[in-house]
């Protein structure tokens, strides 16, 4: 059957798609971490375009804010974090290089032998009117336990990482049973002294 | 061209998002890179449940969901990633999960 994308929508599918890739090894070849970081947007926001193309409006747009909020606060930890946030000087960083390309180059042919090998069933799809409306029913109806699952997960990580990234919590000023006489705090003052 | 052959291209993209984030995820040494690593990799998990919508069963919404899980999996790993990353360099002051090789499980 023949595709229902338009020659347009084909090209620009395949212009993004050696777009994201590209991006995606650049993100482990550039020196700073800065452009590394903006590399990996760059390879975000070219599949968010390919999900435009493919009719996903919502994901797409989705896909292209998130990312770009998330990257630009990975880039502010990329330079507290780095040493070479600049990329001033060359720099690699990296232990068991070959063992590694020799783990993703297996997985990719692995992917691609099924990807090229498989007959997929392309036969006829229906497409409704609208897939955000698709998507919007689905999470509220039939699909709502997914999202509660995903509201349960997003509020454990919401707790989990305040308890992570808290300097000192009231156990390490008042001790295990919280009944030490005054509070262990690195500066004297405050309340209970 | 046949739907078939742009499904297999925009996978074969996939599987190359994946393959390059696997690849950085076990090489790179700093905790902040590993974590970009697997960013890429979940890409590569995003474009293919995207084409898989399109191309092989639009009418069902199940493609969909499974890329607002990547998405909210995706958002999870980074806050978790950066919340351990600022407790691991404020106890021992390392950025390097060379550094830490002695959590191994």
């Amino acid at each position: 059957m023949l595709s229902d994308l338009s020659g347009w929508a084909i090209t620009a599918v395949a212009i993004l798609g050696v777009l994201s890739v590209a991006a995606g090894v650049a993100v482990f070849v550039v020196d700073s971490m800065a452009r590394a970081t903006f590399a990996l947007l760059a390879s975000f926001l070219a599949v968010a375009g390919i999900l435009l193309a493919l009719d996903l409006v919502y994901l797409a747009v989705v896909t292209a804010l998130m990312m770009t909020i998330e990257m630009a606060i990975m880039a502010v930890f990329m330079i507290m974090f780095m040493m070479n946030p600049a990329g001033l000087m060359p720099m690699t960083m990296v232990h068991n290089a070959k063992g590694s390309a020799a783990v993703g180059a297996g997985v990719f042919v692995l992917l691609a032998v099924g990807i090229w090998t498989i007959d997929w069933p392309t036969m006829n799809p229906v497409r409704p009117d609208d897939s955000t409306r698709q998507l919007g029913e689905a999470i509220m109806g039939s699909h709502m336990l997914v999202m509660l699952v995903i509201g349960i997960g997003l509020f454990a990580m919401i707790l989990a990482g305040t308890v992570l990234a808290t300097a000192r919590g009231r156990y390490d000023r008042l001790g295990p049973g919280l009944d030490a006489e005054h509070p262990d705090d690195p500066v004297p003052g405050g309340l209970r002294r | 061209m046949t739907a078939e052959l742009v499904l297999q291209i925009v996978l074969t993209v996939a599987a190359g998002l994946i393959g390059v984030g696997l690849f950085g995820a076990l090489s790179q040494q700093t905790i902040v890179m590993v974590m970009m690593g697997l960013e890429l990799v979940l890409n590569g998990v995003l474009l293919a449940g995207g084409a898989a919508w399109y191309f092989l069963a639009p009418e069902l919404p199940d493609a969909q969901v499974l890329v607002v899980v990547a998405l909210v999996v995706m958002a999870v790993e980074m806050a978790m990633g950066f919340a351990v990353t600022v407790a691991f360099y404020r106890a021992r002051q390392l950025d390097m999960i060379d550094m830490a090789s002695d959590l191994r499980g």
